[in-house]
């Protein structure tokens, strides 16, 4: 059955604050191999004018990604995650996550269409801090393949 | 990238190696342990043709080219991909590579530039319609 497109525009509770820690953003960068000194050295992050290190452009993901299953895992809305596929993503900056940033999300359902058996869900998540400055957009656009 | 360059310039070409291992290291480092990306059983079963590599490495991987190309880690304004294709990752030592070409498309008034982003692998676009917007760079 195709997503109901009643949930076109609605936004969600924001999410519970997630704690930016130093030695998760050295982890992530090293995982992706990024070995800028702004992401791994206080000293050079606080040089270049930041409280503490900041996160590789993608670091926000591991927090909208794990927020937005609000929508994903919606029973109103029903998508079977088994038949998710990623399609889309982008980021919109205000600036980079810092460590030490205590974040919460507020999603909403941006668009759902229905295409060639398949629906097409974008969700955007909003990143602030907990004092309310917005850090980053993110949207996502996940592909639900119909059966058969 | 030269500052208040109008035209369009060619970015050096970024080439970086994913094997299993570094799979392994996305998955816990970004939360995403969906099978596909570590079990050639499960992968295989739902039509694909090897263990996958996360789309969201893809895009990491281009943040650390776009990363590169603007000179700072913190120059992005704007990132966006479309994943088209999957990244396979044989089970050896090798692993595969992807390569990342950019284009610079010269600077507007508020210091801005957009970048074009090419990812391939083997020869493939695993990546559509991915730029960048960065911003310029303190002298």
């Amino acid at each position: 059955m195709p997503l109901d497109k009643s949930f076109i525009g609605r936004t969600y509770p924001p999410t519970a604050p997630y704690q930016v820690g130093r030695e998760k953003i050295r982890e992530f960068a090293k995982a992706i191999g990024a070995t800028d000194p702004l992401y791994l050295d206080p000293e050079a992050a606080r040089a270049a004018g930041y409280t503490d290190v900041i996160a590789p452009p993608t670091f926000p993901v591991i927090i909208s990604m794990a927020a937005s299953r609000q929508i994903v895992d919606d029973p109103a809305l029903g998508v079977d995650y088994s038949r998710v596929v990623h399609g889309d993503q982008r980021f919109a900056y205000q600036r980079p996550v810092v460590a030490g940033d205590e974040l919460v999300c507020v999603n909403s359902v941006e668009e759902i269409l229905s295409r060639g058996g398949h629906d097409f869900l974008t969700t955007r998540t909003d990143v602030s801090t907990s004092a309310g400055e917005p850090v980053v957009s993110v949207w996502s656009k996940l592909v639900v393949r119909g059966e058969g | 990238m030269d500052a208040g360059k109008a035209e369009r310039e060619e970015l050096p070409t970024q080439t970086y190696r994913v094997t299993r291992a570094d799979l392994v290291r996305y998955a816990g480092a970004s939360g995403d342990f969906n099978v596909i990306h570590w079990s050639e059983r499960l992968a295989t079963k739902v039509g694909l043709p090897n263990v996958i590599a996360h789309g969201m490495l893809t895009m990491a991987l281009a943040g650390r080219a776009v990363t590169t190309w603007a000179g700072a880690p913190d120059a992005v304004v704007d990132f966006s991909v479309r994943f088209s294709r999957p990244v396979p990752v044989p089970d050896d030592d090798e692993g595969t590579e992807v390569e990342f070409r950019g284009v610079a498309k010269g600077e507007t008034e508020d210091g801005l530039t957009q970048i074009d982003i090419t990812a391939t692998c083997h020869g493939e676009k695993v990546l559509s319609q991915a730029r960048a917007i960065v911003r310029r760079q303190r002298a």
